[in-house]
């Protein structure tokens, strides 16, 4: 445990007076406000300090024994004993409510047996943090888990399959640490999902074009097509027409938090017409717009 | 589908807290604070509550005046987006630093 020393942690001399410790102390203050400075720990510690040096330092009793016994605070134990014993509840104005008994350093803690204020103390929940969380598609659509790091601390996450762009988590009491007692701020997650190459997502469903050959439109045939569960076989009917659109049942997105549960993958076929023809496949094709 | 809100008693809220009712007023004129009149009683939604006691905290723990506080509530949001953004871009950079 360390001596604290309070005239220097008000930026005072030791022999200002009341108003001038109210002074420097209302000037700090201002400076290092929790509200005034959200997330930042180090400022939160210095305000937990300048309460502490103006709790000492602007009642003329504890100043008086602090000034007293000072660096041999060891030996304030009697006092502390006697002045708790004649302690009675007092409102000395001035002092933030946003202060409870634990934040007094163990110095303090000491010399003077505790905070010696009777004020109310006002819980407040902690500030709501706010994030994103970037995903390729394939990533949204498979439960996994990721790590994200707020305010220093690691926050394991598992991110169901079938997030939805622009979809809202929130993790309860992972945001800005709480007040006087009071709950921790809540975490809001934002998930941006970025776009595949080959799907195009709909809610559940996916859609995604697969080109296929002339010949195979008119005369039917197979295709090979790419789905979230490896590849499968289409059989292409005869006489197809470009832009018919089939249905693959259940090979879509999963369904969020609904385990077994998929959307459907909509397959469009765009016919390719075939460019760069031979004299033969032009006479052919001559011929066969004359039948 | 529609939230539901939590109301909470301007009058109340001022007992509690020792708050002045003209306080909520000024907050609700200059566009600080939102307030619903049912019935002639005046209310804040419980989302705000925070928001409020946090703007209390500024005018009677730091004697901050009302043009201060709009000041700094347009700074505080700034800080906090700017933090939340950072937020996200660190996250984004350790998807590069793992690898």
């Amino acid at each position: 445990m360390d001596f604290v020393d309070y005239y220097k942690v008000l930026e005072v001399d030791k022999k200002a007076s009341t108003e001038d410790i109210k002074k420097a102390y209302r000037k700090l203050a201002r400076k290092l406000h929790p509200d005034l400075n959200p997330n930042d720990k180090e400022a939160h510690k210095k305000f937990q300090q300048i309460n502490e040096a103006n709790e000492v330092l602007s009642d003329p009793e504890k100043r008086k024994k602090y000034d007293q016994y000072g660096k041999d605070w060891q030996h304030g134990d009697q006092y502390a004993q006697a002045a708790r014993s004649q302690q009675r509840p007092r409102n000395d104005g001035g002092q933030f409510n946003n202060f409870s008994e634990d934040d007094f350093s163990d110095f303090f803690s000491s010399m003077f047996g505790g905070s010696s204020r009777s004020k109310r103390q006002t819980k407040f929940k902690g500030q709501d943090y706010n994030t994103e969380i970037h995903l390729s598609l394939m990533d949204a659509l498979t439960t996994h888990q990721q790590t994200l790091t707020v305010d220093g601390k690691n926050i394991r996450i598992t991110i169901p399959a079938g997030v939805e762009n622009g979809q809202i988590i929130k993790l309860k009491g992972h945001g800005g640490a709480g007040g006087n007692g009071g709950p921790a701020g809540d975490l809001y997650i934002t998930f941006v999902i970025a776009n595949h190459p080959i799907f195009k997502r709909s809610g559940n469903d996916l859609n995604m074009t697969v080109e296929i050959d002339l010949y195979t439109a008119v005369l039917g045939g197979e295709v090979m097509v790419e789905t979230l569960n490896g590849k499968v076989k289409l059989k292409v009917v005869p006489e197809t027409q470009n832009g018919t659109k089939i249905r693959l049942k259940g090979k879509g997105a999963p369904v969020y938090k609904k385990e077994g549960e998929f959307g459907d993958l909509y397959v469009t076929y765009h016919i390719k017409i075939p460019t760069n023809l031979t004299e033969k496949q032009k006479a052919l094709f001559t011929e066969l717009s004359k039948l | 589908m529609s939230a539901q809100t939590e109301l909470i008693d301007v009058n109340q809220f001022c007992i509690y807290h020792n708050v002045e009712i003209s306080f909520i007023h000024s907050l609700h004129q200059s566009g600080l604070l939102d307030i619903v009149v049912v019935k002639e009683t005046v209310f804040i939604q419980s989302e705000q509550l925070e928001q409020l006691e946090k703007l209390a905290r500024l005018h009677y723990d730091l004697d901050i005046n009302l043009e201060g506080i709009e000041t700094i509530a347009y700074l505080l949001e700034k800080v906090t987006r700017l933090q939340d953004e950072m937020t996200t871009i660190k996250n984004k950079l350790r998807v590069y630093d793992s690898e």
